[in-house]
């Protein structure tokens, strides 16, 4: 087995991103997700790849969409503000159907919020965001491992599908070390017919183009479209079951706030408390199945976020509001503690509301 | 299921995120689940800055730490700031060149180790927090003092060579330093 390393969550994605072939990284530097570009500056020159520092937001997700527009394998990374100046050329990305890989490593918000780590992009991410009917990959780690397989992953979902795959990570998986093993695998490679990769007279023009000025070829687009976004919400949601088996109340929880949640759940099941937790680990798809298989055996759930309660939606809409829904949490840059959730899984079990 | 939660506080400069990286590399090399967590942002721009290690023998679930079950302070604000968040039969390294106040809560166990002085009078005034490390390390068999020339020579940047003896010689300082 390869040797076990300590390496920042932030570093893990970029060597994750060099290791999956990408060689084009387009960004602007923001506190919490800087090492990605001083990884990607440092790396990039020495394989051949290109690390631009853009003069903006705008202009690298911009560059991100022309790189993947001529076939190649391109991500950028930015925290909260920087993803909301990033959002038209999302929008654009998934109007013209390419592939890219986004980071957001967030932070408390709305506006210039803070630089502490926060869940609050949940709505962003999944929902939109940007213009337009689109959706987004949405892959949420908990440890500095996931930020590398998820990397990974997400330029082989993002390549499968020619959609967005964006890396939901926060400031403190991002900034925090743990030991994480690199496999020596070969990247996957996908044909990609569709690039500008010159015609050398051989073969018709391809045009990427996220315009189509008559409705009617624009809503076939857009149908077209869901019937791909279709398939990923059939074949690709991901999550983890803790202690699920004879639970009776579900705590549902991503990324940092999901450890946090671990721990409460320890701390609840050493006092009898029949309790366990579902971990998504893709946002969009979210685990439908999984929610709403839990909302026909367990009393209530508990949603843990680091927000003021936005997945919370999501878990009452996929369990379908059978079972009441607690919300705990903490925003702004703060984090609940294992014993604020554990007294939220106490008020459940009392069914107090 | 053993689980050692550190915490280190001190000012930015005082190469509080290092020893917490020494720590956490010493318990990989030691097969122990590690994390490693920073302060950062402007609070490491010339404030203090503090850093959370923990060392287990499973899988680390948060790695934020409310309650250390060390405490290492390298200035009064820190230890003034953690003190009583420490666990009941605890312990707490205190740099007592710099902080002239004591531990007064019965329950834990205080170390008092003049760190700075003792590296200043060395001449090798940036590494008072490895002779706290190394005093730690003499305190806790489960992290054992081998090995830690191995470690040493992971995080010392081939550029800064000339610092792995000197951080290897504050370590045994701190090792046979006697409260």
């Amino acid at each position: 087995m390869a040797e076990r390393i300590l390496m920042k969550g932030n570093e893990a994605i970029a060597e994750a991103a060099i290791r999956a072939g990408c060689r084009h990284y387009f960004g602007y530097p923001i506190t919490p997700q800087t090492e990605i570009a001083a990884y990607m500056a440092k790396k990039m020159p020495k394989i051949g790849g290109v690390f631009l520092q853009a003069e903006s937001e705008i202009a690298s997700i911009n560059m991100v969409y022309g790189a993947s527009a001529a076939g190649m394998r391109v991500m950028t990374s930015s925290s909260s503000p920087g993803i909301s100046l990033k959002t038209e050329g999302l929008s654009y990305i998934a109007g013209s159907d390419v592939p890219a890989l986004v980071v957001n490593v967030q932070r408390g918000g709305p506006g210039l919020g803070g630089i502490q780590p926060s869940q609050s992009d949940y709505f962003q991410a999944v929902k939109g965001g940007g213009h337009g009917d689109y959706r987004m990959i949405v892959l949420a780690p908990a440890s500095v491992q996931e930020m590398a397989s998820l990397t990974i992953k997400g330029f082989d979902l993002a390549d499968k599908y020619c959609m967005t795959s964006m890396i939901l990570a926060d400031g403190t998986i991002g900034q925090m070390m743990e030991p994480i093993v690199f496999e020596d695998e070969e990247p996957k490679t996908y044909e990609k017919p569709w690039a500008l990769t010159g015609t050398e007279c051989k073969r018709p023009h391809n045009i990427i183009n996220s315009l189509y000025l008559k409705p009617d070829e624009l809503e076939k687009k857009n149908f077209e479209r869901y019937e791909k976004y279709k398939l990923v919400e059939e074949n690709e949601p991901m999550w983890e079951e803790y202690m699920m088996e004879d639970a009776e109340i579900c705590v549902v929880a991503f990324g940092i706030a999901s450890r946090v949640a671990k721990n409460a759940v320890v701390a609840a099941r050493n006092e009898g408390i029949k309790v366990g937790l579902i971990r998504p680990i893709t946002l969009w798809p979210f685990p439908k199945e999984a929610i709403s298989a839990a909302a026909d055996k367990v009393k209530s759930f508990v949603s843990v976020e680091l927000n003021m309660g936005q997945m919370i939606e999501d878990v009452r809409l996929y369990s379908q509001c059978k079972k009441p829904v607690a919300l705990c949490n903490r925003t702004g840059g703060m984090i609940p503690s294992p014993d604020q959730v554990l007294e939220s899984i106490h008020k459940a079990e009392k069914g107090e509301f | 299921m053993k689980t050692t939660q550190i915490l280190i506080a001190g000012f930015g400069g005082q190469g509080i995120l290092f020893s917490g990286k020494f720590l956490a590399y010493k318990g990989l090399m030691e097969d122990y689940q590690v994390s490693w967590l920073p302060s950062y942002g402007p609070e490491m721009r010339g404030g203090t800055a503090n850093c959370n290690v923990i060392i287990s023998e499973s899988p680390v679930g948060s790695p934020i730490i409310t309650t250390p079950d060390v405490l290492i302070a390298m200035n009064t604000p820190s230890l003034q700031k953690y003190v009583d968040t420490v666990v009941s039969g605890g312990q707490i390294y205190v740099d007592s060149s710099l902080i002239d106040v004591k531990v007064e809560r019965k329950d834990v166990e205080a170390f008092y180790i003049p760190a700075t002085q003792m590296a200043k009078d060395a001449g090798i005034t940036t590494l008072a927090n490895m002779i706290i490390v190394g005093h730690l390390l003499e305190n806790h068999p489960e992290l054992s003092f081998d090995g830690t020339a191995d470690v040493v020579e992971k995080l010392v940047p081939p550029k800064k060579a000339a610092l792995k003896e000197l951080n290897i010689k504050a370590l045994n300082m701190g090792k046979d330093y006697k409260n």
